[in-house]
């Protein structure tokens, strides 16, 4: 099937002057784990917005499993993500009204996923991430690195081709943010693809396969690690 | 531009739909309130005036002169209760005949001396008092061109009287006046020598109170001696006309206006505030007073109630105008317009009520202590959905739509808010549907005689001889002409009917009985009480006469006619609130002692089926007319009244339903607002546009679901409590088919009506919703 992601001269600017992002042109292949880092306001929210279909670029194309998100109208961008992607933000964006099961089964029910299978998927997820036993609590009362499993499960509950991450470490403290990127390891290791944005070198560095460095919208470097998943 | 000026400029900017629901809320109540208001003044303030000049009495009681002593007349001013009297003045009732010879309509006739007294103080329009025997004073209303002064008015078997002046009395004491000493010479052989009292009481308010004054007399004078009493209630009813009955109704619309605007009112100043508590913490942290941010919030409600007012107000008096030009008519006085103080009052009213509701979340806001108004500025309190997520996630329902049902119980006050709008447009929509079809029902209540498509008129068709009488039909013409109709093919059957003008003893004036002859069940008047009378001796009756004569269904009364007393059982009250709601039914042959009987001078007839009435009518008038008789098509001219306050009722649901509407478009998009970033968040794990509308719309539903289940008998109860106080003010009781108007199937449709106004109302939003930039949204945090 060849990559995952396709960027060819995507380009995304707002108003007048220098767009905000490229043009940039770049490839990901399944399994590949990418670190986009760069300074604050270099882009890299842009970018992943691009890849993840909440916004489109001002040039260029977007090819996400073999899809061009850039040309897709507002439903099947909407099926693309409930089925394609999970996203993973920084400040989890969890719905406090429902409990963590139910914050996690949401996607799979909106993607009609039948009501059994959902359920079992939810519990697999929950048990592998270390929180089954907060299944019936309500996320208000969970710890930061708690919640962000939470938003990782709610992520990976349709099986997503591509994990996209926006400083999922950003709003936690060291023990937190060191679970999670033992999570983001594991996964990677698993084979799961995964985008990670982050300013976090060290990060980038753990549990990227490879990682690129954005500067003023353009690709500053784009280095593949040497150490093997 | 002050500070404070830009804040509120930018708020009321800003929030352009709250602005215009305020708006639209405050001008639909102040020009229902106005209509309202300014009908009752109009309706009734002439008689007040005229009452309160004159003198009026509460009471005008007939008395039997043979029966009680002038001292006993005189000894009932002393009696409990009673702050003023006079009286005795004779009476008598004459039957005048005009220039032309035709007998008019019997006049009750007072002697006294001069207009003026302690009581009825008669306002002499023209001409001079009666000063001797042969000199009468007529009423204003009078034909002038008939009787002008310095004409005569000859009397039945009586002198010939010259008209010498024209005087008007508000309590409609008598009919016309003589000097004291005429009297005796103008009362017909045998008739009761009767006597006229005035009273006026210490508490004479309502119909109750009158009831026991009249008790009161009754116990000071000899027994049998009190004949009748007239009320001035029951003559303000007659005098305050048609437009009375629109004041109740207009009433009702106007509070339930009034009702809306407050929650309109409070709602959005509660929601402008509650969205934007950040904004406010920072006004505080800017330096901004307490005060200055409850007036800034104040004002934000304000500038738009004040346009709906002076939008209201001009809406109102347009409004009004065709209603009091009515009114106009019926007392004759020129140039009625909307009373300057109701269109003052109505908006002080109004903006006193805006202030308030507006107040009490602005004070909120006030309160905010500016470090809390930064710190919780856009975090939703948690917690309160969740019992209500837990519950409806479990529904087999597609996720969205379970999503949005619960929603609503995170905003219980929002949710409250909008759920009134609801009832309240609801509600309003089932009053008027249930009183468009007590119109249609009043209506045809009031032409019986529609299932008589043919009436054949058998009098009165030749020119009156001059100075004769006017031709009379004979007894052999008459059943001529029966004998025609019932010959003809295509009659089902036939009744006659004939008019007259008859006294009851104790009443000033005369009453319409109508006489009927044959089988005249078809056109049988809608029972209220008892039934249609079966036969002689029997009569049916309106509401008012019973009240005015204080009969009872099953008492028996007397009426005059050309001097021969008839004695009539009342078996029926009927709904008739024509000819001032006193005409009486009877069979023709209860009148048949009058002197020449009373000539039957039209037939109703109706048709076998599919029999076309004009065909009918070619056929039978070939045989009819030799005889005198022509047969026409019976066609009842539909009140103008009636569709006034229909189309009324229309514009001022529509205006009712589309606030409400407005109220929930309001409510669902400060929620869609608030939401924003969560919805972002939805959309981002996938949630598709039509979801998203599918998850809004939900979250109306269960309002609109629950506000029709209230509001559909919440308006039925109004309107079954309003329709009774409208026939009240009107004069009349009301027969079941014009109350019970409301079918299964209607209140269903109205019920889902709640459901249509929420739908409605939250379209909008939930598009804006779907299309909301979910990047953007995110980028919120
Ligand atoms: N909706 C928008 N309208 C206008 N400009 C925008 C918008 N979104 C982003 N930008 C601009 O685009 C540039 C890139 O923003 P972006 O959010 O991608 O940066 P970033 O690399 O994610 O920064 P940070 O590390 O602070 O999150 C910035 O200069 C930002 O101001
Ligand atoms: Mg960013």
């Amino acid at each position: 099937m060849g990559n995952l992601i396709a960027l060819d001269r995507t380009t995304k600017g707002y108003g007048a002057g220098a767009p905000a992002l490229g043009p940039l042109t770049f490839t990901v292949e399944p399994g590949e784990a990418l670190a986009v880092t760069g300074p604050s306001g270099s882009g890299k929210s842009t970018l992943l917005n691009l890849v993840a279909g909440l916004d489109k670029p001002t040039a260029g194309t977007v090819t996400v499993d073999g899809l061009r998100i850039d040309q897709l109208g507002e439903h099947a961008l909407a099926r693309f993500r409930r089925e394609r992607i999970g996203m993973v933000f920084q400040f989890f964006n969890l719905l406090d009204d429902l409990t963590v099961a139910d914050n996690i089964l949401l996607p799979a029910q909106l993607a009609g996923m039948p009501r059994a299978k959902a359920a079992a998927r939810t519990s697999e997820l929950m048990e592998t991430l270390g929180i089954e036993d907060h299944a019936g609590a309500y996320p208000g009362r969970l710890s930061g690195g708690e919640r962000q499993r939470v938003a990782v499960a709610r992520a990976l509950v349709n099986r997503p081709a591509l994990l996209l991450a926006d400083e999922p470490t950003g709003a936690l403290d060291t023990t937190s943010g060191r679970d999670v990127r033992e999570l983001l390891i594991d996964l990677h290791r698993g084979g799961q693809t995964i985008v990670l944005v982050t300013h976090d070198l060290a990060l980038a560095e753990a549990c990227a396969s490879r990682t690129v460095h954005l500067v003023d919208g353009h690709v500053a470097f784009d280095q593949t690690a040497e150490v093997a998943r | 531009m002050s500070a404070l000026g830009r804040v509120v400029r930018s708020g009321v900017g800003r929030r352009r739909v709250q602005t215009l629901v305020v708006a639209l809320a405050t001008l639909m109540a102040v020009a229902s309130a106005v209509v309202a208001g300014s009908l009752m003044v109009a309706s009734s303030a002439p008689f007040d005036h005229a009452f309160a000049r004159q003198h009026g009495p509460h009471l005008i009681a007939q008395v039997d002169g043979a029966k009680a002593s002038t001292g006993q007349l005189a000894a009932t001013g002393h009696v409990p209760g009673v702050t003023a009297s006079a009286g005795p003045y004779d009476t008598a009732v004459i039957n005048a005949q005009d220039p032309n010879g035709m007998r008019m309509p019997e006049l009750t006739v007072a002697g006294r001396a001069t207009p003026g007294g302690a009581l009825d103080d008669l306002t002499l329009d023209s001409g001079r008092w009666a000063a001797k025997p042969g000199e009468i004073v007529l009423p204003t209303g009078f034909p002038p061109e008939i009787f002008p002064l310095g004409s005569s008015l000859r009397i039945q078997g009586g002198p010939v009287l010259t008209v010498v002046g024209r005087a008007q009395s508000v309590s409609e004491s008598a009919d016309a006046w003589v000097t004291p000493g005429q009297i005796s010479a103008l009362r017909v052989a045998g008739a009761p020598v009767t006597v006229e009292m005035f009273y006026r009481f210490a508490s004479a308010g309502t119909k109750a109170r009158l009831t026991a004054d009249r008790a009161t007399l009754a116990a000071a004078l000899p027994p049998g001696a009190l004949l009748g009493t007239r009320s001035y209630l029951d003559t303000k009813l007659s005098a305050d006309g048609e437009s009375a009955p629109f004041v109740p109704f207009l009433m009702a619309f106007g509070v339930l206006g009034l009702v809306m605007s407050v929650i309109i009112v409070s709602s959005v100043v509660s929601g402008a505030v509650g969205a934007s508590l950040r904004r406010i913490g920072i006004l505080k942290a800017v330096g901004f007073t307490p005060g200055q941010v409850v007036r800034a919030y104040v004002a934000q409600a304000l500038v738009p109630a004040g346009v709906g007012v002076v939008l209201g107000v001009v809406l109102g008096n347009l409004l009004a105008l065709p209603l009091l030009s009515d009114a106009e008519q019926v007392y004759g006085s020129a140039g009625l317009s909307v009373a300057w103080w109701v269109d003052l009052a109505v908006p002080a009213v109004a903006l006193g009520v805006v202030v308030i509701a507006a107040l009490v979340p602005a004070l909120r806001a006030g309160r905010l202590r500016t470090v809390e108004a930064i710190a919780i500025g856009r975090a939703p309190s948690t917690g309160r959905g969740q019992w209500a997520h837990r519950a409806v996630g479990r529904l087999p329902l597609p996720r969205a739509v379970t999503l949005g049902l619960a929603s609503p119980f995170a905003r219980p006050v929002r949710t409250a808010a909008m759920l009134a709008a609801v009832v309240f447009g609801t509600a309003a929509a089932t009053f008027a549907v249930g009183l468009a079809s007590s119109l249609n029902a009043v209506a045809a209540a009031q032409h019986p005689d529609a299932a008589t498509p043919v009436i054949v008129l058998a009098g009165g068709l030749g020119p009156p001889a001059p100075g004769g009488p006017p031709p009379r039909i004979s007894a052999a013409d008459g059943a001529r002409i029966r004998s025609a109709i019932q010959a003809q093919p295509g009659t089902e059957s036939y009744y006659g009917t004939a008019f007259t003008q008859v006294t009851v003893p104790g009443l000033t004036g005369s009453i319409q009985a109508q006489l009927y002859q044959g089988d005249s069940r078809p056109g049988a008047y809608e029972m209220i009480a008892g039934h249609w009378f079966t036969g002689a001796g029997q009569a049916v009756v309106p509401t008012h006469f019973l009240d005015v004569t204080g009969t009872r269904v099953g008492d028996s009364v007397t009426v005059v006619d050309q001097g021969v007393s008839v004695r009539l059982r009342i078996v029926g009250e009927a709904f008739d609130p024509g000819a001032d709601g006193m005409r009486l039914h009877t069979d023709v042959s209860s009148f048949a002692s009058v002197k020449e009987g009373i000539p039957v001078d039209a037939y109703n007839v109706v048709l076998k089926p599919g029999v076309s009435a004009v065909d009918y009518i070619e056929k039978v008038n070939a045989v009819l007319r030799p005889l005198g008789a022509q047969a026409v098509p019976n066609q009842d001219s539909g009140g103008s009244l009636l569709v006034v306050l229909e189309a009324m009722a229309a514009l001022l649901t529509l205006m009712l339903v589309a606030v409400a509407g407005l109220g929930v478009l309001n409510s669902v998009m400060l929620d869609t607002r608030e939401r924003v970033h969560d919805l972002g968040v939805c959309k981002a794990i996938g949630m598709s546009p039509r979801q998203t509308v599918t998850m809004v719309l939900a979250s109306v539903v269960g309002v609109g679901v629950a506000g029709g289940i209230i509001g559909v008998p919440v308006g039925v109860a109004l309107h079954d409590y309003i329709l009774p106080v409208m026939g009240h003010a009107a004069g009349t009781r009301l027969t079941p088919r014009i109350v019970s108007v409301y079918h299964a199937l209607e209140l269903v449709l109205l019920g889902l009506g709640g459901v249509a106004i929420a739908v409605l109302g939250a379209t909008l939003p939930a598009g804006w919703a779907a299309k909301a930039r979910t990047a953007a949204a995110l980028r919120t945090e």
